[in-house]
């Protein structure tokens, strides 16, 4: 049964054959509303890469996504659908904040326990409604989305604490303390992004941690099996419950740590919010343009956060930086739809 | 059994003439030829994988032919797509079947067709529609019943009457009888009879000699995607038929010496159970099974065998009762408990239960062991030894194709499934094995394997509960055979005294006698 694959099997060509599209339909909607779809795309992308310090920002953008797509990612390979990041990001900001300002601790270590905290707290919020699904049966997805909001009031609730509100004007919270940053050392950020962070190093590290859990691991095993087919898990002997809560657990902290590595490398402190922030629904992009592969999910976080900075660019040339989501929808909607290639290849090669 | 049918041998309703499909460099149809005439059923026979499928699937339009021409009515057509072959007269009741649950059976019967009243649908209209092709082939089906809850033969009738309601001459039937109960079996073979005393033709794709020589008039042999041979059923025996199918002399009988058997291994005793519906359906059952032992449990299905196994092997929870393995309790323990104590099944429902499709064979091959040292260190999977493993079995239980412990079990043919699943379960070698309807969609090459690693199994000692919709393979099989009904063993008899008409009337609920 050999047979030679074809190009439209493979899938990193199907996801670059994707972003493609999304930049040709993009320029599809500039040139109707009006702009010079080049001039906007090189506007976006010498914003986004032409410089070290650019592309220092760039990065920076990128690493909470890394975290949340990673987030995402494990839960799309475990069977659970965690639209819930968004939530588990803002209580891992939180939590890091609240460990950033009132815990106090040597550079490192403080970051650490930042860290710790966040990635409990955001496993907390996943295996709450992981609770409720398995002991109540009520549907994940209905009790994530109301949990990003339970966050997302909480965490403006926060920032008017008065031992927590800024001591300045700002309606934001204190600045954590410079012990819990996680910025690379004045030397080393010059010409670069001032928020340029540990961050990305970190984020490779659990691109790593989550590689090995989902391929080499008797746990990824475990989780795999359960989403695949928890009907024959169960019959071979696994908990499918207990594996709801460990996916949804560390799908939780993987989102919390994006809240954590977001505050403690760019944001420092927590602003008070108008509408959610969007990272748990960005990191949805992009666990699906990585293919739901941790490797995959590092590059299109990269992807995703040059794009996000490079839009930002855009205001300079008068030019809606809403079109980057206008690309990144095309993008996903294309690979979701990418076994149509696969099947347009096919019939070209019968022929 | 003879066919009375007169068969129109002047009209050839479906030619396929030299058909080659490849799929790569893979030859699924090697030239194949295939005439059938009005008012025939034509079988067509080939072990799984055979390329059965694929020539019935470019009749109807869903693949295109590499080569070949294919002749409808004389005419030479070319089916592009399922709307042309429905055009032509052509349709198709697929294995597993296509309808829409929460629709009525009128509903899904006139589904893409219905008929109009302005621009309202008449419903009534369908609905006399449906009853009259329903009345006219002896098809009984209640046209405002619910698919969720008929029975499969009901809504296998409700896929023919869909294709009937399509204006189709020629039926195709893929393995129409894989999920039937012996009644539903000769419910639809009078159907068939029906169908084609009116002029219309079948092909059957089966791989049951018994159902070939009960109703087909021709039967096309397909071996390896090559073309044997068409022959009159009624001048060959089920032997020779067997024989061309796999290319070497089958045997149907069973070995099995003579044994004694040892301690018991399995004790259930007076176990009460409720279904999904929470309805009692094990009212107060009891078995007994031991070492060097096969009991069948033969019984409708429905009677409380498939409750029956969810217990012992922990997925359900019986009220009541005691089940003990090898001595140890094991009542409403856990999978793994069950399992570790001695207990391992080949489940009834092989995709739901017995495998991961989207694992590996290999990943397969651990489903239950993944945490023993051999295959894991500290939490991290020994992936080159969990292979070297898979690779052993799939060589020892000739799973096909040869390379398959890297491929995802999802793209395998049903009967491989099943052997990477029997390969599991025998190497689990644990001292009671379950088997569910092991061999239920095979063809009987693959049967006689299953059978052959069953009866080993009980020749070293083991205990073996069979359950079995399958009277033949319970009688061949089993040293001891209960008979379940209504939640209880309503009768019991030795392997070798049994025969089918004693045994269908105590499933029936007949006679029950100790």
């Amino acid at each position: 049964m050999s047979r030679k694959k074809s190009i439209f099997e493979n899938p990193v060509f199907l996801t670059l054959l994707a972003i493609l599209v999304g930049f040709v339909v993009g320029a599809v909607f500039l040139t109707v509303m009006g702009y010079d779809p080049v001039l906007v795309y090189t506007t976006m992308i010498s914003g986004a890469l032409s410089k070290p310090r650019f592309l220092s920002y760039s990065v920076v953008y990128a690493t909470p996504l890394i975290f949340v797509g990673l987030s995402v990612a494990f839960s799309f390979r475990t069977g659970v659908f965690n639209i819930g990041a968004e939530g588990q990001f803002v209580v891992g900001s939180m939590a890091a904040c609240l460990v950033g300002i009132f815990v106090e601790a040597p550079p490192v270590i403080h970051a650490i326990l930042c860290f710790l905290a966040a990635a409990a707290a955001g496993a907390v919020w996943g295996v709450l409604v992981a609770t409720m699904k398995v002991k109540w049966g009520i549907n994940e997805v209905l009790s994530m989305i109301m949990f990003n909001w339970i966050a997302f009031y909480l965490s403006n609730y926060l920032v008017t604490i008065p031992a927590i509100h800024s001591d300045g004007t700002a309606e934001a919270t204190k600045n954590v303390a410079d012990t819990a940053k996680i910025l690379l050392p004045q030397s080393m950020r010059a010409g670069l992004a001032p928020a340029t962070n540990w961050g990305i190093l970190i984020a490779l590290v659990f691109v790593v941690i989550v590689y090995l859990i989902i391929e080499k691991t008797t746990l990824g095993y475990e989780l795999k099996a359960v989403g695949f087919n928890k009907n024959a898990a169960e019959y071979a002997g696994i908990s499918v419950n207990k594996a709801v809560f460990t996916a949804m657990a560390i799908s939780g902290a993987l989102g919390g740590m994006g809240g954590a590595v977001h505050l403690l490398g760019l944001g420092e402190r927590i602003s008070l919010f108008a509408g959610q922030e969007g990272f748990g629904f960005e990191g949805i992009s992009v666990a699906l343009i990585g293919a739901s592969n941790p490797i995959g999910v590092f590059f299109s976080g990269l992807f995703y956060g040059a794009l996000k900075y490079g839009g930002s660019k855009l205001n300079l040339i008068k030019a809606p930086s809403e079109i980057i989501k206008v690309i990144t929808g095309t993008i996903v909607f294309f690979i979701a739809i990418s076994h149509v290639f696969k099947v347009l290849g096919k019939k070209k090669e019968g022929k | 059994m003879g066919n009375v049918r007169s068969v129109d041998l002047d009209t050839k309703v479906i030619e396929m003439k030299n058909i080659v499909k490849k799929f790569g460099d893979f030859v699924a149809n090697d030239n194949i030829n295939l005439t059938v005439h009005k008012g025939e059923i034509h079988a067509i026979l080939g072990e799984n994988g055979a390329g059965k499928s694929t020539l019935m699937n470019v009749l109807y339009g869903l693949y295109r032919p590499t080569s070949g021409e294919i002749y409808v009515n004389g005419k030479k057509e070319d089916i592009d797509g399922p709307g042309k072959a429905i055009q032509c007269g052509i349709g198709m009741v697929h294995q597993h079947f296509m309808l829409v649950q929460p629709f009525t059976v009128t509903e899904n019967i006139v589904l893409g067709m219905e008929p109009v009243k302005g621009i309202t649908l008449d419903m009534a209209k369908a609905r006399e529609d449906v009853k009259q092709i329903s009345e006219k082939y002896g098809m009984a089906v209640d046209p405002d019943a619910r698919i969720e809850d008929i029975s499969v033969g009901m809504q296998q009738r409700v896929e023919i009457l869909k294709v009937l309601y399509r204006g189709a001459q020629t039926l195709i039937l893929d393995e129409p009888t894989a999920s039937l109960t012996p009644q539903e079996i000769r419910e639809l073979i009078t159907i068939m009879e029906n169908l084609t005393a009116d002029g219309k033709s079948i092909i059957l794709i089966t791989h049951k000699l018994k159902e070939i020589k009960e109703s087909a008039d021709y039967c096309t042999i397909i071996r390896l995607g090559k073309y044997i041979d068409t022959v009159k059923v009624s001048d060959v025996t089920e032997q020779d038929l067997a024989s061309m199918m796999v290319g070497r002399n089958v045997t149907f009988k069973v070995e099995k010496e003579d044994k004694e058997p040892g301690e018991v291994v399995l004790e259930v005793k007076d176990l009460h159970g409720i279904d999904y519906r929470k309805v009692e359906i094990l009212k107060g059952l009891s078995i007994q099974v031991r070492r060097g032992e096969i009991l069948g449990i033969a019984g409708i299905d429905g009677n409380g065998q498939t409750e029956l196994v969810e217990i012992i092997t922990g997925l359900r929870r019986a009220e009541s009762g005691s089940i003990t393995v090898n001595g140890e309790n094991i009542f409403n323990a856990r999978p793994r408990t069950i399992f570790e104590k001695g207990v391992s099944s080949i489940p009834e429902d092989r995709q739901k239960h017995g495998l991961v499709l989207d694992f590996t064979v290999a990943e397969n091959m651990v489903l239950q062991n993944y945490r023993k040292p051999e295959y894991q260190n500290h939490g991290f999977l020994k992936k080159d030894a969990i292979r070297r493993y898979a690779e052993e079995a799939v060589k020892k239980y000739d799973v096909r194709p040869d390379d398959s412990a890297g491929r995802p079990a999802g793209t395998l043919s049903g009967g491989n499934q099943q052997k990477v699943i029997i390969a599991r379960e025998v190497n689990n070698d644990k001292d009671l094995l379950i088997a569910v309807n092991p061999t239920r969609g095979l063809d009987v090459g693959a049967i006689e394997y299953v059978h052959k690693y069953i009866v080993e199994q009980r020749n070293k000692g083991k205990a073996v509960l069979l359950v079995s919709f399958e009277l033949d393979e319970i009688i061949s099989l089993s040293d001891r055979i209960d008979v379940i009904y209504d939640g209880h063993i309503a009768g019991s008899m030795a392997g070798k005294d049994a025969d089918e008409n004693t045994l269908g009337l105590m499933m029936a609920g007949g006679v029950r006698h100790e």
